[in-house]
C-alpha cells in the first residue's frame, strides 16, 4: 500500500523522504501530545495519573517485543522475566552501589539484555513455536532463580525486596504525578530509538529475517549474529521497562506482575496494536490497559448482580476471559492490528470528502 | 569474456541421504562470462548454486572463488565476496517496498554500526542517502520507478521477477546467480529479462551464471553453456556444440535419438 499524499506534496531530497515528521504542524500534534501527558499531574485525576504511568512503561516493554517479534519475527514468551531482572538489577545498583536511579537504568536495560542473549542462544537453531517453548524457559528459571539464589540480595522466598525512591538532589519522584515525568522521558528516548532502528541498516537486516531467512543469509545478513541483536535489544527496553516499573511501584519482586501471564499479556498488546509497527504498541498497550480496567469496572458490576456464592468467582475470571475475548475479535477481524485501522482511517480523512 | 577464472567448481559431490545430488562436477566460469547451466527436472542445477552460496556443503570437492574455498565460508560471508543469488521460487522480503528490498542488499556495503543506526546520526544518515542513490539507478535501470514504495506482496509475479533482479544488483555483485529468473513468465516479460540481462552483463561486465529451461533463449543469450543430468556434467561448450550433442539430446529425450528437438534453439 503506498502512502498516499495530497497533490503536489512531493520530496525533494532523499534525506525528506525518509523523515518520519516531514510537516510543521505534525511537530506541532507531536509537541502537543507530549505537552499533555507532561501536564497531566495538573489536569488529571489520579488514575489518569497512574494510569499513564502503567502505560508508558509497559509501552516501552511493548515496544521491545515489537522489535523481536513484530520485526525480527521471533516469537519470545520471556518478556515479562527480562523486566523481572531489569527491575531487580536497577534497585540492587541503587540499594547496594549506591548509584543514581538515572544511572541505574542503563545498567538494568544492559544486565536484562545480557540475560536475553543467553534466552536467545536457541533461535540459531529452532523457529517460531519451537522458539516460543524455548523462551518460556526464561519465564521459569529467572523468578525461581530470584526466589532460591542469593536471598540476602534478592528478597528470598518472601520474593520481594524494597525499591528506593530515585531522586535528584533533594527533589523525590515518590508519587505518580512526579513519577510520570522519568516515565515520559524514557519513553521518547525510546520511541526514538526505535524508529531510527526500523528505518535503518540494523532493522531492514531484521525484517529480512523475519520476511525470508534464507535470502537474508544468502544476501549478507548473518541469521545468528543479527537475531541475538534483536533478542539483545528486545530484553534491554524489557530491563528499562521492569526497572521503572520497580522504581514507580518501589518494589521488585516475582509477585508484582512479571510472570508468564503478563509476557503473554505484552504480546496480546502487540498484535492488537499491529505487529511490526512504531505506532502499534502505543496503540495495544493503551487499548489494553483501559479495557482491562473497564473491564474490572463492568466486571465488578456484573458480578454483583449474580447470585451470591457466584460473585467472587466472576470478579477474578471476568478480566481473563475480557482479554480473551478481544484478542480473538482482533486476530479474527483485525489481525494487522489497531495500527492497520488507523492507516486505513488517515487514508479516509485525506481522500474526504469522496471516498474514491 | 576473458579467460580468468573467476570461479572454480572441484569435483564436487553432494549427497542427500541415498540420493546423488552431485556427481564428481568440474566447471570453469570465467570473468566477464555468461554461462549457463541447463539439465532436466532434478539434475542438480539448484545444489550447484546452493553450494555456491555455501548453503549446501560438498561433501567432496572445492568451489574456489577468488582464491577462497566457498566452502569453508557462512552463506553470508559469501555475498561479502561479492556473489548474489536470486531464486527459482521468489524470495523477496514481503512485507517491505521495493526500495526497502533493495536497501536490504546494501547491507554489505554499509559500514555505520548499531549505535549510529539507533540514533540516526552523522555517518548514518549520510550513508543511507549515499545508498540510496546507488538504488535508485537500479530501480531506474529496471524500469521500476512507479512501484517503488510499494510493498513486494501487492505486486505481480513478473515484476516480483525483476525486482528480486534488482535486490541482486543492489549487491553489486562480481557474480550473479539467476537461478530461472524467467520462470512462468510471458514472452513479452522473457524478452524484457532477457534485455536486462544481457545489459548487466554488457555494460557492468558483470559475470553471470544462469539456469534456465527456456532453451531457445538459453541459446541465444549464453556464451557458454553446462548440461547436467542426474547430477552428472554430461556437457559443456558453446551452444552450437551443445544443440548437436547426442548425449544432451538423449538426456532430454530419452534413448531414442537422431533427430534434433524443435524446443532447443532451432528456429
Amino acid at each position: 500500500m503506498a502512502i498516499l499524499r495530497p497533490a503536489g506534496d512531493y520530496d525533494r531530497s532523499y534525506r525528506q523522504d525518509k523523515r518520519y515528521i516531514r510537516k510543521p504542524w505534525q511537530w506541532v500534534i507531536l509537541f502537543a501530545s507530549i505537552g499533555v501527558v507532561a501536564t497531566c499531574p495538573y489536569w488529571g485525576t489520579p488514575y489518569i495519573i497512574t494510569t499513564a504511568n502503567r502505560i508508558g512503561y509497559t509501552i516501552i516493554a511493548v515496544q521491545g517485543l515489537n522489535i523481536l517479534t513484530g520485526y525480527t519475527g521471533q516469537i519470545s514468551l520471556g518478556q515479562a522475566a527480562f523486566m523481572l531482572v531489569g527491575g531487580y538489577v536497577s534497585t540492587l545498583v541503587v540499594t547496594h552501589l549506591g548509584l543514581s536511579m538515572f544511572l541505574a537504568l542503563p545498567i538494568a536495560a544492559v544486565g536484562a539484555g545480557i540475560v536475553g542473549l543467553i534466552f536467545g542462544l536457541p533461535s540459531l537453531r529452532v523457529k517460531g513455536f519451537y522458539l516460543a517453548m524455548a523462551t518460556l524457559a526464561a519465564q521459569f528459571i529467572i523468578p525461581w532463580l530470584t526466589k532460591h539464589t542469593f536471598p540476602e540480595f534478592l528478597g528470598g522466598t518472601e520474593g520481594r525486596i524494597a525499591t528506593p525512591v530515585p531522586q535528584i538532589g533533594s527533589f523525590l519522584f515518590n508519587e505518580p504525578a512526579r513519577f510520570i515525568y522519568i516515565t515520559l522521558g524514557v519513553l521518547i528516548i525510546t520511541t526514538f530509538i526505535a524508529a531510527n532502528i526500523t528505518r535503518t541498516r540494523l532493522g531492514r537486516a531484521f525484517v529480512a529475517i523475519r520476511d525470508n531467512d534464507l535470502a537474508a543469509e544468502l544476501l549478507g545478513v548473518n541469521l545468528f549474529g543479527y537475531k541475538l541483536r534483536a533478542f539483545f535489544i528486545a530484553a534491554m527496553y524489557a530491563g528499562l521497562a521492569g526497572a521503572l516499573k520497580a522504581h514507580y511501584q518501589r518494589a521488585i519482586g516475582t509477585e508484582f506482575g512479571y510472570s508468564l501471564t503478563e509476557s503473554i499479556v505484552l504480546l496480546g498488546m502487540l498484535v492488537v496494536g499491529g505487529l511490526g509497527t512504531n505506532i502499534g504498541p502505543f496503540l495495544g498497550a493503551t487499548f489494553i490497559i483501559v479495557m482491562q480496567d473497564v473491564s474490572n469496572v463492568v466486571g465488578s458490576n456484573f458480578a454483583a448482580i449474580m447470585p451470591h456464592e457466584m460473585t467472587a468467582r466472576l470478579l477474578t475470571s471476568f478480566r481473563p476471559i475480557f482479554f480473551g475475548l478481544i484478542l480473538m475479535f482482533f486476530l479474527i477481524f483485525e489481525p494487522r492490528g489497531l495500527a492497520h485501522r488507523w492507516q486505513l482511517f488517515k487514508a479516509a480523512w485525506r481522500l474526504r470528502p469522496f471516498s474514491h | 569474456m576473458s579467460d580468468a577464472v573467476q570461479l572454480s567448481v572441484e569435483n564436487v559431490h553432494l549427497a542427500f541421504g541415498g540420493t546423488q545430488a552431485l556427481f564428481d562436477v568440474s566447471f570453469n566460469v570465467c570473468e566477464r562470462e555468461l554461462l549457463a547451466i541447463i539439465g532436466p527436472n532434478g539434475a542438480g542445477k539448484t545444489s550447484m548454486l546452493n553450494c555456491i552460496n555455501s548453503f549446501y556443503r560438498p561433501d567432496k570437492g572445492r568451489i574456489v572463488f577468488k582464491g577462497n574455498d566457498l566452502a569453508r565460508l557462512p552463506s553470508h560471508r559469501v555475498a561479502y565476496l561479492g556473489i548474489a543469488r536470486t531464486f527459482q521460487n521468489i524470495a523477496l522480503y514481503t512485507g517491505m517496498s521495493v526500495l526497502n528490498n533493495l536497501m536490504a542488499a546494501r547491507h554489505v556495503h554499509m559500514k555505520y554500526g548499531m549505535l549510529a543506526g539507533a540514533l540516526y546520526f552523522g555517518r548514518a544518515s549520510k550513508e543511507e542517502v549515499e545508498h540510496r542513490i546507488v538504488v535508485e539507478e537500479i530501480i531506474d535501470f529496471l524500469e521500476i520507478e512507479h512501484i517503488r514504495k510499494a510493498v513486494v506482496g501487492a505486486l505481480p509475479y513478473g515484476l516480483r521477477k525483476r525486482v528480486e533482479l534488482g535486490r541482486a544488483l543492489a549487491l553489486e555483485p562480481e557474480l550473479l546467480l539467476l537461478d530461472e529468473p524467467m520462470a512462468g513468465m510471458n514472452l513479452e516479460e522473457k524478452e524484457d529479462m532477457a534485455r536486462f540481462i544481457l545489459d548487466i552483463h554488457e555494460l557492468q561486465g558483470t559475470t553471470i551464471l544462469l539456469i534456465e529451461h527456456d532453451m531457445g533463449l538459453v541459446m541465444d543469450i549464453a556464451e557458454r553453456v553446462i548440461v547436467l543430468d542426474f547430477g552428472i556434467k554430461i556437457a559443456e561448450g558453446t551452444p552450437d556444440e551443445i544443440k548437436n550433442n547426442p548425449k544432451v539430446i538423449q538426456a532430454y529425450l530419452g534413448e531414442e535419438f537422431g533427430a534434433i528437438p524443435t524446443d532447443m534453439g532451432s528456429e
